[in-house]
């Protein structure tokens, strides 16, 4: 088992997003995440879908999304030479007395501190999901009040 | 010139060559039936959605063409789900025009709304929600080019009532194309010829054959195949009437409850060539244990069918017709002498049986004589869900394609007999039997009224026996024979357990010959087994819908049967129980 990240291009049209979630709920598999948004063409949408699976289920879903009527192209991103992204807001507790810690962490990391409170701070970090993950695991210790993803999104390599 | 979006709809059906609907109105769709009014397409009233939905599907798989079937919004929309998941699970090509409420109004909890879009995106092919009237045409053109196209499907338009009744231009597109949607029809080249390569060197193949060769219309080329090659051939319920069955390379049906010889055959092989099959659970059991020693070519148009459950050698993506015409000029003939000794003995020790008995009609000797008295000539037969479809299927000696209407995917019981009407509206030169069990009929008992009324003369052989045969049958077999729920006459005045069939059981209910002739249609029963055959010729000679009530033997079981998730080795057999 392991993570798989897809590229679907997509028609632009009312429903394709749900006509695709359905596939993937309705024979079981485990998005880890999906992202959507309009591409360089307005009526084209591209689909990050990361997907937790193995070699014959990932086959199955590569099939599976290529033979839906408003997909237009699947690009198995996985093993290849990518950009990705991927962007989090995190609120962390943060009194006057560990307000400097959270901002060392958030240092090290390079995110910026988009909002503060008496008692909170919160975060906006972008970078690969391992990078993401790792910041989230070291603001455990203050105490994680919310965490909004956006998803990880892609792009091969020239 | 202006039309309204019921006068288009009217025109796009013309020019996509419909000339047969099935529907039934409600406040959604009533300008798209005024516009009906006026039109020639002969426009079948049924009696409940679903009897629409199964009578496209039959008309299509009876005559090769798309089905059309229309329903109002809400619970008219609702009723149709059953109908397309059926034609969804055996790819039959329907399009089905719901009504929905006004554009303005969607989402908004309106009276007869429902998301049908939403409902029945997993068992449609792709379905459209019209919300501009001119891109309405444009849309049906696009339906029914999904519909009939790469693998077919069942595709739903749903159309909100204010466009039905807004104007704007005729425009009928001349040509669709869609960039994500490209089936792949010919097949590539080295893998046919890797493909042919495997058959001539192989010393024990089977040919395997699913409903996809039907929908390709490749009767002509399987039959080269098999004879050039000279291969057994066996083929899914759904591929029945592919070859005929009364040819020596015949292993008639295989899986589940097929016969014997067919599923030894698929487990002794070295090479399966699957065409137009998908390796249905039905078919293959435990897939650790199927075809242990057998390499597989796999020709299909859909390749998500290719290596889902069961590892394919050489995948051929492509139109089955197509690429048996290729795959044919590479065979060569090999005699094989060994394995063909080996399969006719299996089919001699091991035929499809049942018991006779003098004194109570056994329902596999009613599908024998059917065959017996018409051998098939200009016959379709449709069947309903359970003991009497499957012994449609092992008893009848099938020989032409499109003979079998049934449904396999779904296993939609009250499917049969509208079907069976679809089917005779679009040949009305032939002969159509529904054989039904006494539970499945009564799930659409209301076309009765459709049939009669339309002078559509379909025939219904009720092989009655109280019971619901197959659920029964598992009963028996592994549930220490408890009939929970399985005896349709079990009424208060039972014993708390029942102690079985016999003469203290309550009357058969409905009377199914009180029932025909309240439908003005003719009721005959049949209780002896000399009266079978006079009994079927009565039936095809008179005129009109008739009802033949064939009281059954109770507890006859279906045989062989491979038990769930077992291989061929666990098959049980007749004489095993």
């Amino acid at each position: 088992m392991r993570e798989y990240i897809f590229s679907v291009l997509v028609e632009n049209q009312f429903g394709v997003l749900s006509r695709i979630s359905n596939l993937f709920s309705s024979r079981g598999y485990n998005i880890s995440s999906l992202a959507v948004g309009q591409t360089e063409e307005e009526d084209k949408s591209r689909m990050i879908i990361s997907v937790l699976g193995d070699k014959n289920i990932i086959e199955q879903i590569k099939k599976q999304l290529n033979r839906l009527i408003d997909t237009i192209k699947v690009i198995d991103l996985t093993d290849s030479d990518i950009v990705e992204r991927e962007l989090a807001l995190i609120k962390v507790n943060a009194s006057v007395k560990t307000r400097n810690n959270v901002f060392q962490v958030a240092d090290v990391f390079r995110a910026k501190v988009v909002d503060i409170s008496s008692d909170t701070l919160t975060l906006e970090v972008t970078g690969i999901t391992k990078k993401i993950n790792a910041m989230i695991e070291l603001l455990r210790q203050f105490g994680i009040k919310e965490i909004v993803r956006t998803g990880r999104i892609a792009l091969a390599r020239e | 010139m202006k039309l309204t979006g019921g006068q288009i709809v009217v025109e796009s059906l013309k020019r996509e060559g419909v000339d047969v609907m099935f529907g039934y109105p409600g406040g959604a769709v009533i300008a798209l039936y005024d516009a009906f009014y006026d039109s020639d397409i002969r426009n079948i009233l049924v009696r409940h959605e679903q009897g629409a939905g199964h009578a496209a599907d039959g008309y299509a798989r009876a005559t090769g063409k798309v089905g059309v079937c229309i329903a109002t919004s809400g619970p008219g929309a609702t009723n149709l789900a059953t109908a397309l998941a059926t034609a969804y699970m055996d790819s039959i090509p329907i399009v089905a025009i719901t009504g929905q409420v006004s554009t303005g109004m969607i989402g908004n909890d309106a009276f007869q709304e429902t998301d049908a879009t939403g409902i029945t995106r997993s068992i449609t092919k792709y379905n459209f929600l019209v919300k501009d009237i001119n891109n309405l045409a444009r849309i049906i053109k696009t339906a029914f080019y999904i519909a009939r196209s790469g693998r077919p499907g069942p595709v739903l338009i749903d159309l909100p009532t204010n466009i039905t009744k807004s104007k704007t231009e005729f425009i009928y597109p001349e040509t669709i194309e869609i960039r994500g949607y490209k089936p792949t029809y010919k097949g590539h080249n080295l893998q046919i010829k890797r493909a042919a390569a495997a058959i001539n060197a192989a010393v024990q193949p089977v040919l395997y054959v699913g409903g996809g060769a039907i929908l390709s219309n490749a009767s002509k080329e399987i039959r080269e195949l098999a004879h050039k090659a000279n291969l057994p051939i066996t083929t899914t319920l759904m591929g029945i009437g592919i070859f005929p069955e009364d040819d020596p390379l015949a292993l008639k049906m295989l899986g589940m409850h097929g016969s014997w010889y067919a599923n030894w055959a698929i487990n002794h092989s070295d090479l399966i060539i699957a065409v137009g099959a998908r390796f249905d659970d039905r078919v293959t059991g435990d897939v650790n244990k199927f075809a242990p020693n057998a390499k597989i070519i796999h020709i299909d148009i859909d390749p998500t069918s290719i290596s889902k459950s069961i590892k394919v050698d050489i995948p051929i993506v492509g139109d089955v017709k197509a690429v048996v015409t290729e795959l044919n000029q590479f065979i060569e003939y090999r005699e094989r002498k060994d394995w063909f000794d080996l399969v006719f003995k299996w089919k001699e020790e091991h035929p499809l049986i049942y018991d006779w008995s003098d004194d109570v009609i056994k329902p596999q000797y009613v599908i024998e004589q059917i065959y017996d008295i018409t051998k098939g000539k200009d016959l379709i037969i449709s069947t309903e869900v359970g003991q009497n479809q499957m012994w449609a299927a092992q008893f009848f000696t099938y020989k032409y394609a499109r003979q079998l209407l049934t449904s396999g995917g779904l296993g939609t019981m009250g499917y049969g007999f509208p079907a069976a009407i679809g089917a005779k509206a679009g040949m009305p030169e032939k002969t159509v039997i529904d054989i039904a069990g006494d539970g499945s009929i009564q799930m659409n008992i209301q076309e009765l009224a459709t049939a009669v009324e339309n002078c559509i003369d379909v025939k219904i052989f009720i092989l009655n026996n109280g019971y619901l045969g197959l659920v029964r049958q598992w009963q028996q077999l592994f549930y220490g024979n408890r009939t929970s729920s399985t005896c349709i006459r079990r009424s208060l005045r039972c014993p708390d357990k029942c102690a079985g069939p016999g003469p203290q059981c309550p009357e058969y209910l409905p009377d199914f010959v009180a029932l025909a002739e309240a439908y003005a249609a003719t009721g005959i029963r049949v209780e002896k087994p000399q009266d079978v055959r006079s009994a079927i010729e009565k039936a095809l000679k008179t005129k009109g819908v008739v009802i033949v009530d064939f009281i059954v033997a109770p507890e006859e079981n279906v045989f062989p049967m491979i038990p769930s998730g077992g291989s061929a080795k666990e098959m049980l057999t007749h004489e095993l129980v």
